[in-house]
């Protein structure tokens, strides 16, 4: 549903049906439809099965990386005698995403219940929610449905009374982007500063506590009851013909200079140009769309040419130079200047930076005094080339991907932006707008 | 749930050197609170692991978390008060020195600053007669600063008062607001 709007009949409402449906908040009301019946099931399955079932069903990772879900839990050796553990990421902090706030707001217990199934098919009796800090509503829409879901037995020492225990527990954040990445986000839950850990080890052979460990995004784990109660069958038929890659339904917040903002859910591969001038309702009146990063910030801006041939699904957004990433939909319409909104990104990102690396600190912080500098009219005719050379030594080079993420913007806007700095620095010239201090 | 920071008042003030008036420190890790946290301990296989939890409840409790709650949090954990002083000051909701009664975050991020959140900033800075971002104002009551992405972006410009979330905050609907903060 392209929540706080009605849903669009173009969209196929999975794990959105119930967005803005106070009913379906509850242990009851979720019960009511549908609620815990692929848990009931799940518990009585081999757990080697229900991954053959999300293997089969081509889920990947709904959080950025869109590594394939079925094969992640494979890698979790079961009866190695060591507790396992499942992280549930719900630090959503990417720049344009907000699409796993609403899920944890409108349907708690669903995410319970992929916590729960994942729990027991990687062979944890213990999962962790991280919900970042500045999610108050989140927060206790999932403390009070994990309360319920303990009361009732769901979940617990003896689940459902399968005799099999499964905890899930929320943990609160407290104000780190880069605690969205897996491995930090594995110190933090151990109460450290979340630096991200070299891999490997993975986390898989060494995670949280030192224990294995499987992190699957909200999104992806929320789609997991679905698939076991549908089949994988029915997940894999949602996707364009000519690709099979990339399966089921995506959930996709739009922000921005649109007329409609708001979480929308279509089938994979949609029509990256209906979805933003039919469902979206294209520019707000009087204006053109001008660029698009269709991923969170952290992937390549995409020009209207390129944005209008796209097709939405993993393999559709790398066809026009960019990623699917967390499907977080920024619009920019033709009143805004990409050198300052570009500043404005690069800026977040030097913030964000934990700096253990170098390449990151000092990256990040300098590209953001460049850009700022060509925005406020002082930009020198050797900047562009300096941003680009910084840019290439950020990438690829640094523990994390924190560090490419910040580049991506830059480079992705100087390939197909070029002019708009040049034409600062040229005239020298003061934004209509200065950049926020 | 709330880390919302109390009242900096109380009989016995003292100034700090960030100039704002503190109160003695409240011990946190007694009674209900020090059962609550031994609670949340059995989750996890470490005592360590509930760090971030624990100071939560000294923020909770103080308003914010000062060199005494982070020794009596090491203390309690386990751990020493410079290891946890590294761990309160990588991230950025635990306040290292008081803040206002109200402390006010605006996302300013890249799709809330397209949507006009600097419009929004300044509304806030000049109702709440804050003189810039990060100063309490006069009256002890207000803190505005930016923050990055709120990952309400859809609901540009989302806003939270300790914490309260407001969405689709417009400069208009600023003086509304302040105005009922001032009067509670």
């Amino acid at each position: 549903m392209g929540y706080p709007f009605k849903p669009h009949p173009r969209e196929t409402l999975v794990l959105s049906k119930y967005f803005g449906e106070r009913e379906a908040i509850s242990l009851d009301g979720w019960q009511k439809r549908g609620g815990y019946v692929a848990l009931k099931n799940a518990l009585g399955m081999d757990p080697v099965a229900i991954t053959n079932v999300v293997k089969e069903s081509g889920l990947r990772g709904r959080g950025g990386a869109g590594f394939p879900t079925g094969l992640k839990w494979s890698f979790m050796k079961l009866g190695d005698g060591k507790p396992h553990y499942l992280c549930c990421n719900a630090d959503e902090s990417e720049p344009g995403t907000f699409k796993d706030r609403e899920i944890m707001r409108w349907t708690p217990h669903a995410l319970i219940e992929g916590c729960a199934i994942a729990s027991y098919a990687i062979g944890a009796e213990t999962c962790y929610i991280y919900i970042r800090g500045e999610f108050t509503e989140p927060l206790l829409r999932m403390e009070a449905a994990v309360t319920e879901a303990y009361a009732a037995g769901i979940i617990g020492p003896n689940a459902m009374g399968s005799g099999k225990t499964v905890n899930v527990w929320v943990h609160k954040g407290a104000g780190a982007y880069i605690c969205g990445e897996e491995t930090a986000m594995m110190n933090s839950i151990e109460g450290k500063r979340g630096n991200p850990r070299i891999k490997p080890p993975f986390p898989a052979v060494s995670g949280v506590f030192g224990m294995p460990t499987t992190i699957n995004n909200v999104e992806t784990l929320a789609a997991v009851p679905h698939i076991l109660n549908n089949g994988a069958e029915w997940y894999k038929k949602m996707a364009r013909p000519d690709n099979p890659k990339s399966t089921g339904t995506k959930l996709w917040s739009v922000c921005g200079n649109v007329a409609r903002p708001g979480n929308y859910e279509v089938e994979m591969g949609f029509p990256f140009k209906d979805f933003l001038y039919d469902l979206c309702g294209g520019p707000p009146t009087g204006r053109k769309f001008k660029a698009v990063i269709p991923g969170g910030s952290s992937v390549p801006f995409m020009n209207m040419e390129e944005a209008e041939a796209a097709f939405m699904d993993y393999e559709g957004m790398v066809a026009q130079g960019t990623m699917l990433g967390s499907a977080g939909c920024i619009v920019f319409d033709d009143t805004q200047s990409i050198p300052k909104q570009v500043a404005r990104l690069a800026r977040f990102y030097a913030h964000e930076s934990c700096a253990q690396c170098t390449q990151c600190r000092e990256g990040t912080a300098w590209t953001t005094k460049i850009v700022e500098r060509i925005v406020a009219g002082n930009g020198t005719s050797e900047d562009l080339d300096t941003l680009l050379d910084i840019a290439e030594q950020m990438t690829g080079k640094t523990i994390c991907v924190l560090s490419d993420s910040c580049a991506a913007p830059v480079v992705s806007a100087l390939q197909r932006f070029r002019g708009e700095f040049e034409a600062l620095i040229k005239r020298k010239v003061q934004p209509a707008v200065p950049v926020v201090a | 749930m709330s880390h919302g920071p109390s009242a900096a008042g109380g009989a016995a003030l003292k100034s700090s050197s960030h100039g704002h008036a503190v109160a003695p420190y409240k011990q946190v890790f007694v009674g209900e609170t020090r059962d609550r946290l031994e609670e949340l301990i059995k989750r996890y296989p470490t005592r360590q692991a509930v760090l971030l939890p624990a100071l939560w409840m000294v923020q909770d409790a103080n308003g914010w978390v000062s060199e005494e709650g982070m020794v009596e949090t090491a203390d309690v954990l386990g751990l020493t008060p410079a290891y946890v002083k590294g761990v309160v000051t990588f991230y950025t909701m635990y306040h290292q020195h008081p803040v206002g009664r109200y402390f006010i975050q605006v996302c300013t991020t890249t799709p809330c600053n397209v949507c006009g959140a600097e419009d929004v900033v300044n509304a806030f800075l000049k109702q709440t007669g804050c003189e810039e971002l990060g100063v309490t104002s006069p009256d002890g009551k207000f803190t505005v600063i930016e923050v990055e992405c709120l990952g309400a972006c859809g609901f540009a410009t989302p806003v939270m008062v300790n914490s309260e979330f407001l969405e689709n905050v417009t400069p208009d609907r600023v003086p509304d607001i302040v105005g009922r903060l001032k009067r509670s």
